[in-house]
């Protein structure tokens, strides 16, 4: 490796070291401080804004009633919110359905990339590329593949049904809009998923197989007795992760939607910034912002098993 | 462990049976992998008909051709009056070329920024001992924890509060509403933090005996040697931000900052409801998206893997 400078020692002073580190403290202060400011005011303060607003009947725009303390009274009344509790179900539902969909189908695929055959770097990247295609933009192009009267999809549920099945109304439909939308999701989504347990797979180590084929193991059981429990913390993982997913949920309702019809495809989120935004309901908005926080606080474990991880290597 | 239960279980095999194992009829090994690439090829299919279709769509600028091809095959094959012409009416009817200047623009700034502020912090946690260090450690950690959405109502109260240099007294509907909030991020100084840990302390040792400075160790040392977290720090960065749909969609009023997406979102909303535009707009946004996707492959796959971590 070429480096800039030369290795040599010279003469160095008591003094010179104690300068220095003086100097060291102030410029260590000085390349924290721009993230420590930034962090301050556009995370930290907003956050505790919302634990404070929360208590509050806040509104957005200045108004003639005064902003007043409310206790919990904005918590409880999300008790009786029947939107909300909608949104409650509608993610429940997204989560029950898509975390194990989209992490067995993610586990299925990063088992046929993981073989030796030629051409597999070319599936894995068609596999990822829906990941990358932004959600706003491909949820329109969803949206024309679930048109009702004559979409590409009602064609072929058509033709592979022989006719027995739809056409559907898909996105106006009350019981079809939210699985709709969970498909496009899990299209979108799974890629991602793959490529972490991809990452899994090849952790394992070759000498397990080997092992296990001298025992006489068929592929089948060298599947469940050694790749899913060596995949156990990755599995882990993904699912945690799907399922912070599926309370962020937003985007593709916005887009498709708009939480139609009826309550049908209501999200915490979504319901959140219609709140806060569009009739101006910050100190509710903020209570159902702190709610969100907890539900998704499950996302500490792979972050925290992350750091541990990280400060072990160190020592 | 369960290995061992494993092996016990296969262990009363005989000899014979291990060794008759591998040796399988040819044609049936053809016949799997036929199967095999048959699968995949379906698979690839799946994946990728929205977005085929999506292009093939944007081609056609007769509408009613279109709306009578998307019931069949011929939706995926581009004939007949195949022209820009539906690229042309996006540009007409919407300022496509400034929402892509303002997508650009906004990520850029943020990625750039970020890659600066956020490694230079975590560069003086990992490398230069100074009061508060592990509590500043710790603090960076949790806010990981702390998802966007549940900050972004009260983070909109308080950017409407704040001045700006050009004498506005709010940054709604500006570019540093888009940018400054987001060049701080903890995760990626958390990245940051523990690659620099990583390289061995000698190599910059010898350059501060020789009487480099500090920054110019960063700058000449650190940022060279960690090329591969700042690729990656980047392009995940680029991956999140140039898909950002809620932020933007609170602070832009009107085009003059309006990003992509949320010009997208817009340009849908937005009668006469005519598939070939919105089509032709969305095939500009992915494929943009896609090229870079393929340029830097090998990066997007290893970035993949913290967006997961982050949910």
């Amino acid at each position: 490796m070429h480096l800039p400078f030369r290795a040599t020692t010279s003469t160095i002073t008591p003094s010179k070291i104690l300068r220095r580190n003086r100097k060291e403290r102030y410029l260590s202060w000085a390349f924290a401080l721009p993230a420590l400011t930034l962090l301050l005011i556009f995370l930290i303060i907003p956050f505790l804004l919302a634990i404070y607003f929360s208590l509050t009947n806040q509104r957005l725009a200045p108004e003639p009633l005064p902003t007043s303390f409310l206790g919990l009274r904005n918590y409880a009344r999300m008790l009786t919110d029947d939107t909300l509790r909608r949104a409650l179900f509608n993610n429940t539902f997204f989560g029950i359905v898509v975390v194990p969909v989209e992490t067995g189908l993610a586990l299925f695929l990063a088992l046929l990339l993981n073989q030796k055959l030629r051409g597999m770097s070319v599936f894995r990247a068609i596999y990822f590329s829906p990941v990358v295609t932004p959600l706003a933009a491909i949820s329109v192009v969803w949206a024309f593949l679930y048109n009702p009267g004559q979409g590409l999809i009602n064609a072929f549920l058509k033709a592979i049904s022989f006719g027995h099945l739809g056409p559907y109304t898909w996105l106006n439909d009350a019981n079809l809009a939210l699985p709709a939308i969970m498909f496009l999701s899990i299209w979108q989504g799974v890629g991602l998923y793959m490529i972490i347990y991809l990452a899994g797979l090849q952790n394992i180590p070759q000498s397990l197989y080997e092992a296990a084929r001298v025992d006489g193991a068929g592929r089948w059981h060298q599947l469940w007795y050694i790749t899913l429990p060596q995949l156990r913390n990755t599995t882990f993982f993904v699912m945690i992760a799907t399922t912070v997913q599926a309370f962020k949920l937003y985007t593709q309702v916005e887009v498709m939607t708009q939480g139609g019809p009826g309550s049908a495809t209501v999200t915490v989120i979504w319901y959140m910034v219609n709140q806060g935004i569009h009739h101006l309901h910050v100190g509710y908005a903020s209570a159902i912002a702190v709610v969100f926080f907890l539900l998704v606080l499950i996302r500490i474990i792979p972050i925290l098993r992350y750091v541990v991880a990280a400060e072990k290597r160190e020592e | 462990m369960e290995l061992t239960t494993h092996k016990g279980r296969t262990s009363s095999r005989t000899p014979e049976k291990v060794a008759s194992m591998p040796a399988q009829p040819s044609s049936r090994k053809y016949v799997g992998l036929t199967l095999n690439y048959l699968l995949m090829s379906l698979l690839a299919i799946f994946f990728l008909f929205p977005v085929v279709f999506m292009v093939i769509s944007s081609l056609k600028a007769n509408e009613n051709q279109l709306l009578q091809d998307v019931t069949t095959v011929r939706a995926f094959i581009p004939y007949d009056d195949i022209s820009l012409q539906n690229y042309n009416d996006a540009f007409q009817r919407f300022p496509f070329g400034l929402y892509l200047f303002n997508s650009l623009f906004i990520v850029t700034c943020i990625v750039v920024l970020g890659l600066l502020v956020n490694s230079l912090i975590a560069y003086a946690l990992a490398r230069m001992p100074f009061p508060g260090r592990k509590l500043i450690l710790i603090i960076i950690v949790a806010l990981v924890v702390i998802p966007f959405e549940s900050v972004a109502v009260p983070l909109l109260l308080l950017v409407n509060q704040l001045p700006w240099f050009n004498g506005a007294t709010t940054w709604i509907n500006s570019y540093q509403v888009q940018i400054i909030p987001f060049i701080a991020d903890a995760f990626s100084i958390f990245l940051f933090y523990q690659f620099f840990i990583d390289i061995p302390r000698d190599i910059e040792e010898a350059a501060f005996v020789d009487g480099a400075s500090r920054l110019r160790i960063y700058w000449q040392l650190i940022v060279p040697l960690s090329r591969p977290v700042f690729i990656t720090v980047a392009i995940w960065q680029f991956l999140v931000h140039i898909g950002d749909f809620l932020w933007p969609l609170m602070v832009t009023r009107g085009d003059t900052y309006r990003p992509l997406m949320v010009g997208m979102r817009f340009f849908f909303g937005q009668a006469p409801l005519h598939w070939g535009d919105i089509m032709a707009f969305a095939s500009m946004i992915t494929i943009l998206i896609l090229i870079v996707f393929l340029l830097f492959q090998r990066w997007f796959l290893r970035s993949a893997a913290f967006a997961g971590i982050t949910g």
